[in-house]
């Protein structure tokens, strides 16, 4: 493989290993593999003596089993690694809802608490506003590293399309439950704005008309419990953005080697870099390298011709047939690198490791394990 | 004229498949509509064109003077255009644009930006010419195609009725939503699933035409798309796949062809062989699992250098070649 020259290889060991990284989060567009690379790094980790928790936002079914996560519980479970490990590892699986319950709960007195959840409006918060579960996501991790019983935090986030929600969706929650118009609305009932004029009076009665009066109801009512909690929540979304800034904490972009994934990864990263957010490196995640041994040195236009002679002579099929399929690979092979080299022209200095795309899903630990491997790109185990 | 609705896992090719449709019902002289819904432009940067917008606007032609139209529906253009039809307000729309009320109120109430969305695609089917809403006249559009959202969305997304249940239980929000749903459960509404031939997609395929079919929705083709064919003689295809592959013969086809090293050529090559044919006979399972569910199956094949517009006419011909015409 051609290595890419610009910041070298991403040392994953020594990332893992080195106490002061307390934090790793996984970070890229939907699909590409971020869930997969956060559980590899996680159980890497504590093969290696770190005190691990992975936190998993929506995985694969079979992933989650194969780590023992059953369903949403939002606490970390032990799962059981082989004998030699030196650390542990706990996963979850992120509950958007109860996170943000336990907020609540947490900050408001048992009586406002309990309204706030039976709110019809809180309740529609909580499950499906955009937003919700990466400002949860962003909670939780706030949650572990205060409890200070891990050494190491890995984090998926959510499988929003764009890399970039997981650093702004919070804060659009934010906005909106401080926004004017929600206040503006929560207020009407008591006459505050009646004095800003006749056109107020119209919108309301036209939001009205157009989500319900229950609606609004709702909100006055999840508005007026909710104030004595906000101050709270929104201070510690802001500490836990900042200690996303702290040397402690490590992002690591993933994408595949195609064009869209890549894209998101350029913008994820000048982002990273305009919020002073650490940068460890970039993951291409299910490239397709050439075999080992003489093919990788047989060009596609070779490969081309000589099926073809083979083909004309009507001869050895089954040899036509793996140069042809020869030839596609060393295709997509160098289109992925042009992909990828493209990228990191853009991105000097950033660390990367390639991950080879598995005959099938990744579903157990040993999987998880190869991945890992990959990732710090030693060889197979054995 | 039809809605063209089309679904399918994340990344499996649904706006390349909405398009090249588009595309195929356009040739010969129609007039169709590609709707995108998610605000995420993928049909202008698969089409090379700067962004669209809420306004429809010639993107393509198709053979036969054929015309494709595209627009990005967005509920913020969608209520304002509602406001004005039904209660013929514009001020008070301009001043719920200006405090952010349409963000809130489709923030707070996802069913109703829904409702808003396909509403602007039943709209587009039952426009006559000359922008009338009912009465005679032949039909604007000859087809609408929607690029949809994804399997795991698109059964709440078109839910529009139920959505908005809890909104509005009378009044002219939930008259919207029921209109728009008989629009959508009509015999001219077609939900398309894209597939590829891999485990996931097609599990969501499966599960999708059920929930489709549940919700009183007409499921459409199945689209198996970046299908390959396979490269290996059919009586190989077994033995390579439990790694049985004779590597002698392998060997001696490639001396054959003069190169060197045969049999390291061979040795290293054969991991490769191997992984195809356990891949196609993958495929296969795949494809028979999508057979049994009884909807046509129509096949994409998988382009070689990324898919720009001349690719994409060569997928909207693929799909005429299988029957689909308006
Ligand atoms: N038949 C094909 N041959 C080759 N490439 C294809 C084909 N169909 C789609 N692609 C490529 O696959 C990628 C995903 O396609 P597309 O954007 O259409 O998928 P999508 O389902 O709309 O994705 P999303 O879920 O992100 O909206 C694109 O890079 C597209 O060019
Ligand atoms: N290197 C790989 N080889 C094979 N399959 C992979 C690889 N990485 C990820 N996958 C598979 O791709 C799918 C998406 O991965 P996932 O980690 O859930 O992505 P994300 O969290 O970014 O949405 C899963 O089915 C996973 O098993
Ligand atoms: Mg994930
Ligand atoms: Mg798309």
């Amino acid at each position: 493989m051609s290595g890419p020259e610009a910041g070298g290889r991403l040392d994953t060991d020594a990332l893992l290993d080195d106490p002061r990284t307390r934090i790793v989060v996984c970070c890229g567009a939907g699909g590409v593999g971020k869930t997969t690379t956060a559980a590899a790094l996680g159980l890497r980790a504590a093969e290696r003596g770190r005190r691990t928790v992975v936190i998993t936002v929506d995985p694969a079914r079979r992933l989650a089993q194969s780590m023992g996560l059953e369903s949403l519980d939002n606490t970390p479970h032990p799962v059981p690694l082989s004998e030699g490990a030196r650390g542990s590892l706990h996963a979850m699986m992120l509950d958007m809802k109860r996170t943000f319950d336990e907020v609540v709960e947490e900050y408001a007195d048992p009586g406002r608490a309990e309204q706030i959840l039976a709110n019809p409006f809180y309740q529609a918060l909580s499950t499906s506003f955009s937003g919700t579960q990466e400002y949860m996501a962003m909670e939780k991790l706030g949650q572990l590293h205060r409890s200070g019983d891990w050494d190491l935090i890995v984090v998926d986030t959510p499988p929003s399309r764009s890399a970039l929600d997981f650093l702004d969706a919070p804060k659009r929650l934010g906005r909106f439950l401080d926004g004017k118009l929600i206040r503006f609305l929560s207020a009407q009932g008591n006459g505050a704005f009646r004095l800003l004029g006749a056109g107020f009076g119209l919108v309301a009665s036209v939001i009205g008309k157009v989500v319900g009066a229950q609606l609004l109801n709702d909100v006055r009512a999840f508005v007026a419990s909710f104030d004595a909690v906000f101050g709270g929540f929104r201070k510690r979304a802001e500490q836990t953005y900042r200690l996303l800034q702290e040397s402690g904490t490590a992002f690591v972009v993933v994408a595949t080697p195609e064009r869209d994934a890549l894209r998101e990864a350029s913008y994820f990263m000048e982002r990273l870099s305009g919020d002073a957010m650490p940068l460890a490196g970039l993951v291409v995640n299910r490239t397709h390298p050439l075999p080992e041994g003489p093919a990788a040195r047989l060009g596609a236009q070779e490969a081309l011709a000589a099926a073809a002679s083979l083909e004309a002579a009507g001869t050895h099929p089954a040899a036509a047939a793996a140069l042809r399929l020869h030839a596609e690979r060393v295709a997509l092979r160098g289109r992925e690198i042009a992909l990828r080299d493209r990228l990191l022209a853009e991105h000097r200095g950033v660390p990367t490791v390639e991950v080879a795309a598995l005959a099938e899903d990744v579903h157990d630990l040993a999987d998880l394990r190869a991945v890992g491997d990959a990732l710090a790109d030693t060889p197979d185990h054995p | 004229m039809r809605l063209h609705i089309v679904t399918g896992k994340g990344g499996t090719g649904k706006t390349t498949v909405a398009a090249a449709l588009a595309l195929a019902l356009a040739a010969g002289g129609g007039r169709v509509l590609l709707v995108e819904v998610e605000g995420r432009q993928g049909v202008a940067s698969l089409l090379g064109l700067p962004p669209l917008s809420a306004e429809e606007r010639p993107v393509a032609s198709a053979p036969g003077g054929g015309r494709v139209l595209a627009l990005a529906a967005d509920a913020e253009a969608a209520l304002l255009e509602y406001l004005e039809m039904f209660y013929g307000i514009r001020r008070a729309g301009q001043a719920l644009t200006r405090l952010g009320a349409v963000d809130f109120a489709t923030s707070i109430a996802p069913g109703l930006r829904d409702v808003l969305l396909t509403g602007k695609a039943t709209e587009a089917v039952g426009r006559r010419e000359g922008g009338r809403r009912r009465g005679e006249g032949p039909f604007h559009y000859d087809a609408v195609v929607m690029d949809a959202p994804p399997t795991g969305r698109i059964g709440r997304f078109l839910n529009v009725t139920s959505e908005v249940a809890g909104l509005a239980r009378v009044g002219p929000v939930r008259g919207h939503a029921d209109k728009v749903t008989e629009a959508l459960r009509s015999e001219r509404t077609l939900v398309h699933f894209v597939s590829l031939l891999e485990e996931m997609p097609a599990q969501e395929t499966r599960d999708g035409v059920a929930e489709i079919a549940a919700l009183g929705l007409n499921p459409g083709a199945v689209v198996v798309n970046m299908a390959r064919p396979p490269l290996l003689p059919e009586a190989d295809l077994s033995s390579a796949a439990e790694g049985r592959l004779d590597r002698e013969e392998l060997a001696a086809g490639l001396e054959a062809a003069g190169l060197e090293d045969p049999a390291g050529l061979a040795a290293s090559l054969a991991g490769e062989v191997d992984a195809h044919a356990r891949r196609v006979l993958m495929e296969r399972r795949i494809r028979s699992e999508l057979e049994e569910l009884g909807r046509p199956l129509l096949d994409l094949p998988l382009v070689a250098d990324g898919v720009d517009l001349a690719a994409l006419e060569g997928l909207a011909r693929h799909l005429a070649d299988q029957g689909v015409r308006r």
